[in-house]
């Protein structure tokens, strides 16, 4: 009989399939995890609803069920509950390690173009001397910057 | 619950899935590389959304979110003419779309208040995301706003844009992009221009190669 913990543990091992240092549990994603018996219910949101990766994590999710000896049902969730605000603080930090600034915390307004522009946080050399490069980036999930202080661009996770 | 809407839905999900090809057909030819990435991903960012529509459709019509988006024939499509127009020059680009994120962010916020919670959830997640590429048309309206060119795009791309509105949304809509002194005659959902039938025939061609395949 496998219990919700080992089901977690498991699902904790996948990676992002496009920011592979972080995985589905840091990224907050699994929304939740029901055991019935063999029956395995995950809950899950894309980070965003055009994500090439959905099917890839459904799998991998289900994979892992599997390899437990239970029976999984993978479910997406696509309203508005899950956001940036998620992520774990752990994985926060994984992102900053490898070159990825965080997202900003998700605030009751809606944020201008003008508060996107300046002042985000270098993840190489900590200066906030950076600006916007580009709103968009290599995955609906990026906007990219560039330091002024390190002369680095750098990518930053949008906050949704 | 109140039931889900299907064909309201699906006038939504078919302008995304369309404005999404034609977005992707700046991809690797846009006049700077950050545009090229800017199109490219906001045409993902439709797709997803047109996918994530037909998804909750299909499960109320018994069929599947592939079936809706490639298996109609090109006029059973839902899609306002706006949508359907092909290569525009950069002016008329920017004009579409600023026209349509203005229209899309007033039929949104409608949706929000639905009575049908999965509906108006999504409707506030692809809200969520639908706030960059408002931040981006607003950016190169602004940009743009004055040089004649546009000005005449805007103008001659006006009365396709009110065709994406329902009709109770139209005077907020043309007060909003500031020409609610004109009234044009509207370009309606439910007649498409050739262009349509071009782009079905390149979008649908792969899965129309091998019916019934699991790709």
């Amino acid at each position: 009989m496998v219990t919700e913990a080992q089901v977690w543990d498991a699902l904790a091992e996948i990676p992002d399939p496009e920011i592979p240092v972080i995985s589905l549990v840091d990224l907050g994603v699994v929304r939740s995890v029901d055991v019935d018996g063999d029956d395995v219910r995950i809950e899950f949101t894309p980070t965003f609803l055009g994500c090439p990766a959905l099917e890839v994590m459904r799998d991998a999710m289900a994979d892992k069920v599997r390899a437990l000896g239970a029976e999984p049902d993978v479910r997406v969730i696509t309203d508005d509950s899950w956001s940036t605000d998620k992520i774990t603080a752990a994985g926060r930090e994984k992102l900053r390690a490898s070159g990825f600034a965080p997202p900003a915390p998700r605030e009751a307004a809606a944020p201008t173009l003008l508060q996107l522009q300046k002042g985000f946080r270098c993840p190489y050399c900590g200066s906030t001397d950076t600006t916007l490069e580009n709103l968009f980036g290599p995955t609906p999930c990026r906007s990219v910057r560039y330091c002024n202080a390190c002369r680095q661009p750098f990518e930053q996770f949008k906050t949704i | 619950m109140s039931r889900v809407n299907v064909q309201a839905l699906l006038r939504i999900a078919d302008d995304e899935l369309i404005l999404g090809w034609r977005d992707s057909e700046w991809t690797g030819i846009a006049p700077s590389l950050e545009e090229d990435v800017a199109f490219s991903s906001i045409a993902q960012n439709e797709i997803g959304h047109a996918r994530a529509l037909y998804e909750l459709c299909a499960r109320e019509l018994g069929t599947t979110a592939d079936e809706l988006a490639f298996d109609r024939s090109p006029d059973e499509y839902e899609c306002a003419p706006l949508v359907e127009l092909r290569r525009l020059d950069w002016a008329h680009t920017i004009a579409r779309h600023w026209l349509y994120e203005e229209a899309d962010e007033l039929r949104l916020a409608a949706l929000k208040e639905s009575d049908n919670a999965e509906v108006a959830g999504l409707a506030a997640k692809m809200d969520r995301e639908e706030l960059y590429h408002r931040l981006h048309a607003r950016m190169w309206a602004e940009r743009l706003r004055g040089d004649e060119r546009f000005e005449s795009a805007v103008t001659e791309l006006y009365p396709y844009a009110l065709g994406v509105l329902d009709g109770d949304l139209r005077a907020a809509y043309s007060s909003r992009v500031g020409l609610s002194g004109s009234e044009p005659q509207t370009h309606e959902r439910g007649s498409h221009s050739p262009e349509l039938a071009s782009l079905w025939e390149e979008m649908t061609s792969v899965r129309r190669s091998v019916p019934g395949a699991t790709w």
